[in-house]
């Protein structure tokens, strides 16, 4: 590993211990949920390293599109695999939260459903990667992480609506609303923390699918020459 | 030749080979007849409750079916190299792509006509809104599905598990059409609310994706 690279994770580290630090010790616990509401400094930076990561791997996959690099591609793949997994963990803290604070695990309201939605869609998207073969495969995902990223403002409308037609029996929200300093202080180290980890994945699984890519091109060559050097 | 003119002439093709052979209707058919009659025993509802269920019924008979055309759609291209042929020639892609939506989109139709008078059989289906809002959701959402199908069935081709692989792709990017199409034709069997906002939200929905296909259509076809 390169210094830079290890003077990064070593100062990662060191945030996610403070951040984890403030989100159990300092922050206070809150009033009418109790101290399931700490979830809360895990479960929201989870959802922005997620969105995030999706964000990356749609312009990444347009850059592939008009630059036709495979590192391009490559950053696509990771960001997308990085991204499922954050949107996981959001997906199981949620209703790990919800259980005790709202009574219920999953409730179809606008944003967990939209949250789901997106899960699939990533999920799908994964899933042709490793179905395609070849260097298509880069051009068919690339396609396909642009569909979803067009598709996912079409679902948010469109399930917000019809959950204001019918109204969830849940009302309750997040801890959105007038959040104590305190709080928020340990929310934006844990928001940066996360970031960070989110960012070492991300650039780890890059420089994986390049050397990926590298051997697969050494073997084509290889073949190329009738299988010996 | 020009774009209409391939466009036209990849069309009439497909129409004259679906109508000398008839795989994908019939096919289509006895599948959605299979969905319906299953979900029947599975449900067994009242008139008033299959009014309610009706709406998700219909379309995700109709979404499982078109399934089943979609994947046939460039199957037949690839006997015999006619899409690599396709590749070389100077045709424009878009051409072929909206021939090959526009044929789906007819079988589909074709379909739900045939299959609509099932459901009000044996659901006991009797409408509270107007009916011609039920034809214009089947006009937008039928698009809607078949423009993105016909599009992914383009990509699945190239993949491993071809036949796998199109409804794992296409359902999750289709689930607000079908939310869209479902809560629409929901609100007009039982007029219970206005559908105007599901018809302009598939109004969208349409727009938008068949410029994406359209935009995008080149990059598939040449996929190496």
């Amino acid at each position: 590993m390169k210094p830079l690279n290890l003077l990064f994770v070593v100062i990662t580290l060191g945030l996610l211990g403070f951040s984890t630090y403030q989100a159990l010790f300092v922050a206070p616990t809150e009033q009418t949920m109790g101290e399931v509401q700490r979830i809360f400094y895990y479960h929201v930076p989870s959802a922005w390293v997620a969105g995030l990561c999706f964000f990356v791997n749609f312009l990444a996959s347009v850059a592939y599109l008009v630059k036709r690099s495979s590192n391009a591609d490559a950053l696509a793949a990771a960001s997308a695999e990085v991204g499922v997994v954050f949107c996981t963990i959001v997906l199981i803290t949620g209703p790990i939260w919800g259980r005790p604070v709202w009574g219920i695990w999953w409730t179809w309201d606008a944003r967990l459903t939209t949250t789901l939605v997106l899960w699939l869609i990533y999920v799908s998207y994964l899933i042709l990667r490793r179905f395609a073969s070849g260097s298509q495969t880069q051009t068919l995902a690339a396609v396909l992480a642009i569909f979803g990223f067009v598709d996912v403002p079409i679902v948010y409308m469109s399930i917000r609506w019809f959950r204001t037609q019918h109204p969830s029996p849940v009302i309750a929200g997040g801890a959105n609303s007038g959040l104590d300093p305190i709080m928020l202080h340990a929310f934006f180290w844990n928001l940066l923390a996360f970031t960070c980890v989110g960012i070492i994945l991300v650039m780890a699984r890059y420089r994986l699918q390049k050397m990926e890519n590298q051997v697969e091109a050494e073997h084509a060559e290889l073949a190329l020459q009738g299988g010996v050097r | 030749m020009s774009a209409f003119g391939v466009t036209r002439a990849t069309l009439l093709k497909d129409l004259r080979m679906e109508w000398r052979s008839k795989d994908a209707i019939n096919s289509m058919l006895f599948f959605s007849l299979l969905v319906v009659v299953i979900f029947s025993f599975a449900f067994n509802p009242t008139a008033e409750e299959s009014r309610q269920i009706a709406g998700g019924l219909i379309w995700v008979s109709f979404l499982f079916a078109a399934v089943v055309a979609l994947n046939q759609t460039w199957a037949r291209e690839l006997r015999n190299q006619v899409l690599d042929a396709y590749r070389v020639s100077p045709a424009p892609p878009n051409a072929l792509f909206l021939a090959k939506a526009l044929g789906n989109f007819l079988f589909v139709m074709i379909l739900e006509a045939l299959m609509a008078p099932l459901f009000v059989v044996f659901y006991q289906l009797r409408s509270v809104g107007p009916v011609w809002q039920l034809v214009v959701v089947a006009l937008l959402g039928t698009w809607a599905l078949v423009v993105n199908g016909t599009f992914f069935a383009a990509m699945s081709i190239r993949t491993r598990s071809r036949e796998i692989m199109l409804p794992l792709i296409l359902f999750p990017i289709s689930i607000p059409a079908l939310l869209a199409m479902v809560d629409s034709t929901t609100g007009i069997l039982t007029g219970e609310f206005s559908p105007d906002f599901w018809i302009k939200m598939l109004l969208v929905y349409d727009v938008v994706f068949t410029s994406v296909c359209l935009l995008l259509f080149e990059s598939v076809l040449n996929a190496e």
